[in-house]
């Protein structure tokens, strides 16, 4: 199966390629088939060469395709790397992508762009595998930007909406400013061991000494990526935007997968981030930061997606965040179980918005519960899972993580906790908002309410199983489990594995988990006491806002900020730059050559009088004048 | 024999259309111009992957003066015959739209053009390339003086002049050097580096002065830039792709064979100099194109960005940045050619070519866009088109020269998108308007024309390596010689 | 002996530089234009006066042939440069040389 590596990519792109160009010709039954057939057989093999890596010793396997880039010592192969974690990541890629192809088939199904989302997909679907699978930096930034290509179709795929167009550019340049740094980060890779592969560079690099300045240096540069992939402070702006596209793109891509290759970038590159404490320590504040930030913004949201936006933003703060402390095993976790609650959630969220003939705002809702009760079930267990209640997925990868901060630095440990506490609360909010109550929207759309189609609800009822349970291949110890995920992939992180050593003792550990599930009762007791026994609504557009939760609703002002920093200046001196300097100075500079000559020959000129006499007077003295020197 | 026909084919091919009357002149001079691209092809495949210079002749010329018809090529001048002989046909292919007056004269313009840059290329003797170099200036005079659009008299007389300027600059130092060769004194290219690597520092340094300029008016590099935007801009769109797909490389070729090796110890003096010119430009370039409302003059800013990176590549003086450079040339040849042909078919659909006044033509022609979208990602240089393989090691090479000049290259990366997205919001996505609405489909024409071009994005931004193979043993002994003489 | 060397050379010297010179003031100083063409002649035959002496001197006969040369071509010249005259004072009724000076830019 691991030799047949390279079929997982080429499938969905030999998907994509059929239904990006016969797309118009083919029925939107044999486009469902394509695009969702090519995802499956890619998650069949995937899952083949999942278990086939567990069953054998040899857990790094390179293979190659062909050379690709060649220039002096620089060679670059195009081949793919076969270990635990990029095969975890094939799983999570192929698994929740055909579970988000198989939803939109239900989706778009009214779209007159069905063939055209599909081929978007599954593109999406080829550069998320080839980000992951490539064995060196150079193919994981193909991917990298690849996919950041594909989720800027997919946001504005409603193209003739301005405001979409304007959201998807935002993110492909907020991207770009990460891509920057990362591709720097990889020139200097290249430079400091002479090669970019994974294998070479990770085999040098354990020589080096901690804190080496290059390595600081390059860890620094390659997380810039991974704060504009990954939706980090400052980079955030655009992932709330990106809610512009259609609902399955923003499970795919801004919940489940793209976003979170900025921590698979780090997490491969475990060993150049433990080799670089500084690093580490500005990537757990920048996640935890992150995570507390977002959280606060998501308290006062009234979109519906927007609230999960920013749960997104702060969710991969706290992986971010799991990172920074060294927790690899906790970060990749979270990878995953966030991958199937957010999913979960972004789907149950699209089925409302279905049902709502379009509508996102949580004001207008309410009371759905009765009228979608697959999704309202659907929907509560991937709130369950996401808040961490005990016994669901997110318990567990959020327990890893805080355990883990706790460790490194009890302040980290607490804004995560505070973040989490957050989280309880817009999440129920939005939950309660939603789905209980009654209902407030249109006549409309309450004639219009319905449960969504099977294609919608089956892949909700498989996500939803899998956030209860994803959490049982990382039970902890203290749990009495045997965490199989942290076994499974302890050789790509072994060589870190000197930086995080246990010293919790398991009464500290019980300890803090009874504080996470109190803290997270408390948050959901006054959830529940708002928005449920009060029936406090979110204010009206329009009304006047207390400064503190305008701050909040207004998102801190930061892309009014970001405007008036940024991009204002930027047109102001490109058109400067423009009109003064370069018609008016450098031109002004070149014309002004020409306008001298001009000006010296229209002097010189005078001499020509015209007048013969003068001339041949001119010519007389100048022979005896030549004469004279001659002669001299 | 096969650069001798290389270079006179397209001549006699010009002549003999000037005897032509009536439509065929358009098919024959496309005719013309697919020979040679073949006949290019077939010294491809004669050609041995080494650093020899091949296909050489060598015919007395004038010979008081030590000046022969010396021609050959190695890997770097292939590759830039094979980019000119490709593209020629596709400009003349895009031409096919427009119903110019005078086309005998026209298409033998174009071809006579492509002899002189063909000869340009494979020149290995000074004032054999000079005579080429000169004689290419006067096609696209007359192709932008008499088909060119509003206030071209003016602006062509600019151009000509300031690229004269330069090439006067260029003479001179070719005939300091002369001046320097052993014996009876030789135009010969080996005689001329060794007279040029003989000199000491400073005096190479002169003579390094004396061709950079020539060169950097050529490309363009900033701040010699300012004929160029108006230029490209009034230009007829054939005369924009000529200047911009082939002559620029005029620039970037000079770079490569007439300075770097002549005066390898003039970069002591002056390589940063040149170097920090030419990233100022890609930064300046890239802000002013994020200024501009007309797609060709946004176009023509994004290429002296793009050049400026060659340039800088190629002054970096390693074998990344050279290599880069090389595929850069090509790759931007192809693109910007793409984009011009572009703004020819909207301008032709529409008779617009601001933002202001164009938006929503996919939907009404979602094919274009899609071929659009392509070359435009070509241009900002994404991963798997052929842009990104130059930019890569263009900044690769750059960053080994240093780290903060190529972080500031680097910000193209950034700027690129900002501009290209923008055009191709305004121009391609929205509601249509008036003006777009009736966007007529895509004629065969047109549609071979970009689908080619968007074969050759994607396919050499996937597999580069059949380019990068034929330039590596030359370019890797070009730089070695380069760095022994600096004693890097 | 021929009679041309009955006088000495000094004295054709003499005669030529006075020819020649009354040539050069006419055409400076004159605004006719007849007469500073007649003193350009003066100045031709001035040189061949000199010509044909240090011929006859030195025995050498290509002076005279160069003599011949410059009278045909004066003749010829003389031809042309009367008729732009003829021309000019068709056209501005006179022969002052200072009404021709549109010759400038």
């Amino acid at each position: 199966m691991i030799k047949l590596v390279w079929l997982v990519p080429l499938l969905p792109l030999i998907g994509f390629l059929i239904i990006g160009l016969f797309g118009k010709k083919l029925s939107k039954g044999l486009v469902s088939i394509i695009g969702c057939g090519s995802i499956l057989a890619a998650f069949a093999i995937s899952l083949g060469i999942f278990f086939e890596l567990i069953g054998q010793a040899e857990k790094s396997i390179t293979i190659d395709l062909f050379s690709w880039i060649s220039a002096g010592k620089l060679s670059i192969p195009f081949s793919f790397l076969i270990d635990p974690l990029s095969s975890l990541f094939l799983l999570i890629i192929t698994g929740i992508g055909f579970l988000i192809h198989l939803y939109s088939t239900g989706y778009m199904s009214h779209d007159e762009g069905f063939s055209r989302f599909f081929a978007y997909l599954n593109l999406f679907i080829f550069f998320m595998l080839l980000l992951v699978l490539g064995s060196n930096y150079l193919i994981m930034f193909v991917g990298w930007e690849g996919v950041g290509l594909c989720s800027y179709l997919l946001i504005g795929f409603w193209f003739k909406n301005t405001a979409y167009n304007n959201a998807a550019k935002k993110a492909f340049v907020m991207n770009r400013i990460g891509d920057l740094g990362f591709l720097l980060g990889i020139i200097l890779i290249y430079v400091t061991f002479g090669s970019i592969g994974y294998h070479d560079v990770f085999l040098i690099a354990k020589n080096f000494t901690s804190g080496n300045p290059a390595l600081t240096a390059i860890t620094l540069l390659l997380f810039v990526g991974a704060i504009g992939k990954s939706a980090q402070l400052p980079l955030y702006t655009w992932l709330p935007d990106a809610m512009a596209g259609p609902t399955p793109v923003s499970a795919l891509i801004h919940a489940a997968t793209m976003v979170t290759a900025g921590i698979y970038m780090i997490a491969r590159s475990n060993i150049l981030f433990t080799l670089a404490p500084l690093s580490m320590e500005i990537v757990a504040i920048v996640g935890v930061c992150t995570a507390l930030f977002a959280a606060t913004i998501g308290l006062a949201q009234n979109d519906i997606k927007k609230v999960l936006a920013y749960s997104t933003v702060s969710q991969l703060g706290f992986m971010f965040l799991a990172l920074g402390v060294g927790a690899y095993t906790g970060a990749v976790f979270h990878v995953m179980t966030h991958a199937f609650f957010k999913a979960l959630l972004f789907l149950g969220a699209g089925s409302v918005i279905h049902a709502m003939s379009g509508a996102q705002d949580i004001r207008e809702m309410g009371g759905l519960k009765k009228y979608l009760p697959i999704t309202q079930i659907t929907f509560l267990l991937g709130t369950l899972a996401i808040v961490g209640f005990p016994g669901f997925s997110g318990f567990f990868s959020k327990d890893e993580i805080l355990a883990n901060a706790f460790e490194h630095n009890k302040l980290l440990w607490f804004f995560g906790i505070l973040a989490a506490a957050m989280t309880t609360f817009y999440m129920f909010r939005l939950y309660f908002l939603t789905f209980t109550g009654n209902f407030r929207g249109t006549k409309h759309q309450l004639d219009h309410l319905h449960e969504s189609p099977k294609s919608m609800t089956i892949p909700l009822m498989v996500l939803a199983g899998l956030s209860v349970v994803g959490g049982l291949v990382g039970i902890p110890a203290v749990l009495g489990g045997t965490h199989f995920l942290e076994e499974f992939l302890k050789p790509v992180f072994e060589d870190s594995s000197f930086r995080l050593i246990h010293h919790l003792s398991h009464e500290t550990e019980y300890i803090l988990m009874g504080v996470a599930v109190a803290v997270m009762a408390i948050a959901l007791y006054y959830a529940h006491k708002i928005y449920v026994k009060n029936k406090t609504l979110p204010v009206a557009e329009g009304e006047e806002l207390q400064p503190l939760h305008k701050l909040v609703y207004k998102k801190y002002f930061v892309d009014e900020l970001y405007d008036n920093m940024i991009t204002q200046p930027l047109n102001f001196i490109s058109n400067a730059l423009h009109k003064v300097v370069d018609n008016q100075l450098v031109d002004g500079i070149v014309n002004g050559i020409g306008t001298s000559v001009n000006w010296t020959s229209s002097k010189i000129r005078l001499v020509q009088t015209g007048n013969i006499g003068f001339y041949i007077f001119v010519m007389v003295i100048s022979i005896v004048l030549i004469l004279f020197t001659s002669m001299m | 024999m096969i650069t001798l026909l290389l270079i006179f084919f397209p001549l006699l091919a010009a002549l003999l259309l000037l005897m032509v009357k009536g439509e065929q002149v358009k098919k024959i001079a496309l005719g013309a111009a697919i020979i040679e691209f073949v006949i290019s092809i077939f010294a491809l495949t004669q050609f041995q992957y080494n650093a020899n210079v091949q296909f050489e002749a060598s015919y007395a010329w004038i010979r008081s003066l030590g000046i022969t018809f010396h021609v050959g090529m190695d890997g770097i001048s292939l590759l830039l015959v094979l980019l000119t002989t490709f593209l020629v046909p596709i400009i003349i292919l895009t031409s096919f739209n427009t119903n110019y007056k005078n086309p005998a004269i026209f298409y033998s313009l174009i071809l006579s053009m492509q002899m002189a840059l063909i000869g340009v290329f494979v020149s290995l003797d000074g004032f054999l390339f000079y005579v080429f170099w000169e004689l290419a200036l006067i096609p696209i005079y007359f192709i932008c003086l008499l088909w060119g659009g509003e206030d071209r008299a003016k602006i062509t007389f600019k151009f000509f002049i300031y690229t004269l300027a330069g090439s006067l600059l260029m003479l001179l130092g070719l005939i300091y050097l002369y001046q320097h060769t052993e014996g009876t004194h030789s135009f010969n290219i080996d005689a001329l580096y060794k007279a040029g690597q003989s000199l000491d520092a400073v005096h190479q340094g002169y003579v390094f002065v004396a061709l950079f300029m020539a060169f950097a008016i050529k490309m363009p590099i900033f701040p010699f830039h300012t004929w160029q935007p108006d230029t490209y801009t009034t230009a007829p769109t054939t005369g924009t792709m000529l200047l911009s797909g082939i002559m620029l490389k005029m620039g970037t070729y000079g770079l490569i064979r007439w300075l770097l090796p002549v005066v390898p110890l003039g970069l002591d003096h002056w390589g940063n100099t040149a170097i920090i010119l030419s990233v100022i430009g890609i930064v300046y370039a890239s802000c002013i194109a994020i200024a501009q409302k007309d797609f060709k003059r946004l176009i023509a800013y994004s290429s002296i960005a793009h050049v400026g990176l060659i340039s800088a590549g190629i002054l970096a003086a390693n074998v990344q940045g050279m290599q880069g450079a090389m595929v850069q040339m090509l790759s931007h040849g192809v693109n910007v050619v793409g984009l011009f042909f572009i703004v020819d078919i909207i301008q032709q659909r529409t008779g617009k070519r601001d933002f202001v006044s164009l938006g929503g033509i996919r939907n009404v022609n979602p094919q274009f866009a899609v071929l659009f979208l392509i070359v435009l990602l070509g241009s900002v240089a994404l991963p798997l088109t052929n842009g990104f393989i130059g930019e890569f090691l263009l900044l690769n090479g750059l960053y080994q020269y240093s780290s903060w000049l190529a972080a500031l290259a680097g910000l193209s990366v950034i700027l690129g998108a900002v501009y290209m997205l923008r055009s191709y919001q305004s121009i391609m996505l929205g509601e249509t308007n008036a003006v777009t609405s009736t966007f007529a489909p895509l004629s065969g024409n047109e549609k071979t024309v970009l689908v080619i071009l968007c074969a050759a994005i994607i396919g050499f931004g996937i597999y580069p390596k059949p380019l990068l193979d034929i330039a590596e043993p030359a370019v890797t002994k070009l730089v070695e010689g380069v760095q022994t003489a600096l004693g890097r | 002996m021929s009679a041309i060397q009955t006088v000495p050379l000094n004295w054709y010297l003499l005669l030529s530089t006075v020819l020649f010179t009354i040539g050069v003031l006419g055409v400076l100083f004159r605004r006719n234009a007849i007469i500073i063409f007649m003193s350009i002649e003066l100045m031709l035959n001035a040189v061949n006066l000199l010509l044909v002496a240090f011929s006859s001197y030195l025995s050498d006969a290509k002076g005279q042939v160069f003599v011949f040369f410059i009278m045909a071509v004066a003749a010829a010249e003389v031809a042309v440069g009367l008729a732009i005259l003829m021309m000019v004072y068709r056209n501005t009724k006179s022969s002052d040389i200072n009404i021709l000076n549109k010759l400038k830019w």
